[in-house]
């Protein structure tokens, strides 16, 4: 039988095969029922956990505070319980100092039904991210799920130290439909899938060095991804703040007049870009090699 | 949303202690399904909120055959349902039992 | 009487001197082609509009649904599908008198509202094979409008592996002084192969666009439900080991893809491979990809094609029919064929079953149609072959005494309820409102009660041809209806009965623990897992990628 896929499996099945096995402690489980009060509300169905589960746990034997995001719950958007979930664990950090944070984000950014308390959440856990990664320990996003990570929790993976995806998964400010529904389907189609994923997929995100690492869609394969950059990642400064914008600035430079993918790889040297949406992910990283923006 | 409420007696009581369980998601045609050990030791209590409305009797059909086939006591069941089909209910229901039991979910 | 026995032979020479005038030559322009047809039609025409719920001419459909009215009027269109909105607008513009077709998926409910307006009348809503019988009968056409891959300059025609209605429509028009106009792709100076004789065909036009193929028989594998995994494996277990089906047809449900995907994982666990699912009537379906991958598959005849399975039957040509230039050839008439008289089981779903098991996917305010349905899921009463799976159905079923005699499976498989709750078990079909609001002869009934051997719910399979009376009937059906109003109103004592008779078998009745029912079963999760099986040769349409 095949692995346990990414991409198909619950927050709850993701967490418990990436940690060591049997090592997750969970905060505020369902039973506590900390839900939304909104939603209640708002008559909208809820969620024991408000779709998010946070707790610790061992990674190869390091201990690791971690948080996983359901995305089949309301897109996994952020709402303030939800928010407040994800703040905690972070704060918590700076207490019990765990080797690092690992974040399994799924989610669409803020939730409408509550947006205004979402928002703040989100801000929130910027906030917090910085200040985790600034005591030295480091944040880790994994994104490979089925509704990528975008809004408001697309811009917290940029701020996180590494963010580990598949290639299915997808990482974005706006999302496909949205960017759609603001300029028009000629900018950009989202129903043209194979489009959307080479925009805002896995593959493209690596190229332009927005995702640390690209991994087959297994859990164990997010789970050696994440072993591996445990201890490599440095403390997190002013100068590699400057040295990221500078990055950032040289590719806009470079790639700002581009209006397709295919145009950034073909910039940035490799061989028969149109091949690679189509290759395993290991046929992918020899073809492109070190060649990433 | 509705919520619905179905309370059986004369359940054979569940070996204490047992660890609360969870099955499933809330999102579309799925449920989520916490099954905790708690009340009188014959008692089994269900409740269901659901985006569903007006489909009660059903509930009442599928929670019968479930309380009928494991004869639970001591033991609550709490439901968020987005529109779950009674097989889909039914299978949650079986795979929560189960890791009730001690398997897995 | 009179010795003139060749009036519609002059018609027709008629019609083609008129049309090398209007259309400049027997290779028409694009730009010619509204004059072309409204030189060539006359009123009160049959005409056929080749389409089905794969390919269609939709550049000439566009055409003619654009040509004067007052020129080109009181058609009788003879088709297998009013499925394009121009089909549709042809009606509307009041340009068509009468319909005979069998399917018409997207256009049902705009079909129903004219209709019920009085301003189209319906001979019949027909099987695939029957419209095409009647090709030959009674409803030739008198002018066909075909879509082909290529022509070349003589006016040969490559259809290619979506061949699919173009013999039988052509074999039909052009042997009985019928006309026949056909829109190709391309226009080349060497065909691959010729699949209809230039002699046979009038006039060719090259469209502005390739002509519409819509990928029908594309499942996307993260679509299939646990639920439809544990029927599957009730239809493994229960079904195909327990009968030994090697020749058989499926539908184009979730439900069936999800016994393709579970064949070379669960079935070959259960020891099957070689043992059923060997040959088959079948599109090429992307999910049937790791079956064929694993060895299970000796055959496949195909009713059309498939978009981007193309390169793949290309390299299989020991499983596919394909020619020697390398590309497939379907056939419809012939894999129809195939399946009612060579196979022994079909196996599909349905929207409405009632308590004597007929089944049907009319709902209120639509007229769908059929298509293959009813030939594949009839038993094949002429057929006189035996096989072991037919003749163990046939010593199952209770109308057979006497003569020995074998009959075909007919499988509905169905959840109790679709999405939305609504309910697959029914007392009374829609069938019968939605057949007296259109003036239909019957109700619109996909597959007679008596037809059906097996139904497949989560609940269960009920074998209905083991019931004895009529009542047996109905408790095995409400047997397996779980939670629906037909499924709770069921005798419990005599539901229990039938289950010790074998005639309602459980999960658990069969050795399936619905636990395990899980979709890491399915050999494929995803389409791109399809890519995978296939070795990179399946390139499938966009709009499935999530890569």
């Amino acid at each position: 039988m095949k692995p346990k896929s990414y991409y198909e499996a619950s927050a709850r099945e993701r967490m418990a095969a990436f940690l060591d096995p049997g090592s997750f402690q969970e905060f505020l489980p369902p039973t506590d029922r900390v839900s939304s009060p909104h939603l209640r509300q708002l008559d909208q169905p809820g969620a024991f956990d408000d779709g998010i589960l946070v707790g610790s746990g061992r990674l190869a034997g390091h201990p690791v505070l971690a948080a996983a995001q359901e995305g089949v719950f309301m897109g996994g958007a952020v709402g303030e319980v939800h928010g407040a979930k994800l703040v905690g664990l972070l704060e918590r950090t700076l207490v019990t100092r765990p080797a690092a944070v690992i974040l399994l984000l799924e989610t669409g950014g803020v939730r409408l039904h509550e947006a205004n308390a979402g928002l703040v959440a989100v801000s929130e856990v910027m906030h917090a991210v910085l200040a985790v990664r600034v005591a030295g320990i480091p944040v880790l996003v994994l994104d490979g799920g089925q509704f990528g990570c975008f809004g408001g929790m697309g811009i917290v993976a940029a701020l996180c130290d590494a963010v580990v995806m598949s290639e299915e998964g997808r990482l974005g400010l706006s999302g496909p439909e949205v960017i759609e529904a603001s300029r028009g389907v000629e900018e950009f189609d989202s129903r043209d899938r194979a489009l959307v994923w080479r925009t805002v997929g896995g593959k493209h995100r690596y190229l332009l060095g927005e995702a640390t690492r690209l991994v087959e869609d297994t859990v164990p394969a997010f789970r050696e991804a994440a072993i591996g950059l445990l201890g490599t990642l440095p403390v997190f400064g002013l100068e590699d703040l400057e040295a990221e914008h500078a990055r950032l600035q040289g590719r806009l430079e470079r790639f700002g007049d581009c209006r397709e993918s295919f145009e950034i790889w073909t910039r940035l040297g490799i061989e028969d870009p149109q091949a690679l949406p189509l290759l395993e992910t290991s046929a992918f990283l020899a073809q492109v090699g070190g060649k990433r923006g | 949303m509705e919520s619905l409420t179905f309370e059986y007696r004369g359940g054979v009581p569940i070996e204490s202690p047992r660890i609360p369980v969870i099955a499933g998601v809330v999102g579309s045609g799925n449920l989520e399904i916490l099954l905790e050990a708690e009340g009188p030791a014959d008692h089994c209590t269900i409740v269901v909120v659901t985006a569903a409305a007006g489909f009660g009797a059903i509930w009442q059909a599928v929670m019968d055959d479930f309380v009928a086939r494991h004869k639970p006591g001591g033991v609550r069941l709490s439901i968020n349902d987005v529109g779950a089909t009674p097989a889909v209910v039914s299978l949650r229901l079986e795979q929560a039992w189960d890791a009730f039991q001690g398997g897995s979910a | 009487m009179n010795g003139d026995w060749s009036r519609a032979a002059r018609s027709r020479e008629g019609r083609v001197a008129r049309g090398m005038i209007a259309g400049g030559g027997r290779i028409v322009s694009r730009q010619k082609i509204i004059e072309l047809l409204e030189a060539v039609i006359e009123p009160g025409d049959r005409v056929c509009i080749e389409g089905n719920n794969q390919k269609q001419a939709d550049f000439l459909s566009k055409s003619l649904a654009a040509t004067d009215p007052a020129k080109v009027r009181d058609l009788h269109l003879v088709q297998s599908v009013l499925a394009l909105p121009s089909h549709v607008d042809l009606i509307e513009r009041g340009q068509v008198a009468r319909i005979d077709f069998s399917f018409s998926g997207p256009q049902a409910g705009r079909l129903a509202k004219l209709v019920e307006g009085g301003r189209i009348q319906i001979g019949a809503i027909h099987t695939y094979l029957e419209l095409f019988g009647r090709y030959f009968i009674d409803l030739t056409p008198q002018v066909a409008l075909i879509a082909a891959q290529m022509a070349d300059a003589e006016g040969n025609l490559y259809t290619g592996p979506n061949t699919e209605d173009t013999p039988a429509i052509v074999e039909a028009t052009a042997f009985k002084n019928g006309l026949v106009i056909a829109q190709v792709n391309q226009i080349v100076d060497k065909l691959p192969r010729v699949d209809i004789p230039a002699g046979w065909v009038n006039f060719v036009v090259q469209a502005p666009t390739p002509h519409y193929v819509e990928p029908l028989f594309t499942r996307d594998p993260a679509q299939i439900s646990e639920i439809q995994v544990l029927m599957a494996m009730m239809a493994i277990k229960g079904i195909y080991a327990e009968y030994g089906i090697t020749r058989l047809n499926h539908g184009i449900g979730f439900d069936t893809a999800a016994i393709e995907l579970l064949l070379p994982t669960y079935a070959a666990e259960l020891g099957l491979r070689g043992k059923i699912c060997t040959h088959w009537a079948l599109n090429p379906h992307p999910t049937l990809i790791p079956a064929i991958e694993a060895g299970f598959v000796k055959s496949v005849h195909c009713f059309g094609s498939e978009v981007g399975m193309e390169p793949y039957v290309a390299a299989r040509p020991d499983i596919f029919f394909v020619g020697a230039d390398g590309s497939m050839r379907s056939n419809r008439a012939f894999s129809q064929t195939a399946g009612h008289y060579a196979c022994d089981l079909f196996i599909g779903s349905t929207l409405q079953i009632d308590l004597a098991g007929n089944s049907s996917t009319a709902t209120k305010g639509r007229i769908a149609g059929f298509g293959g349905a009813p030939n594949m899921g009839a038993d094949a009463r002429g057929r006189r072959h035996a096989s072991p799976a037919w003749l163990k159905a046939g010593s199952e079923d209770a109308r057979n005494t006497g003569m020995p005699r074998g009959r075909k499976l007919v499988v509905q498989t169905v959840e109790t309820f679709r999405e939305h709750m609504e309910p697959a078990f029914v007392e009374r079909l829609d069938a019968w409102e939605v057949g007296e609001s259109a003036g239909m002869a019957l109700p619109p009934v996909m597959i007679y009660g008596d037809d059906v051997s097996h139904i497949i719910t989560e609940e269960g399979i009920a074998n209905l041809l083991l019931c004895r009376t009529a009542e047996e009937r109905e408790q095995a059906i409400r047997g397996v209806a779980g939670y629906t109003q037909v499924g709770l109103a069921r005798d419990r004592r005599a539901v229990e009965n039938l289950r010790d008779r074998g005639i309602v078998r459980r999960p658990e009745d069969l050795g399936i623990n619905p636990r395990l029912a899980t979709r890491d079963l399915l050999a494929a999760r995803s389409i791109k897992d399809l890519v995978r099986a296939s070795g990179g040769l399946y390139d499938p349409p966009k709009r499935f990628r999530n890569w």
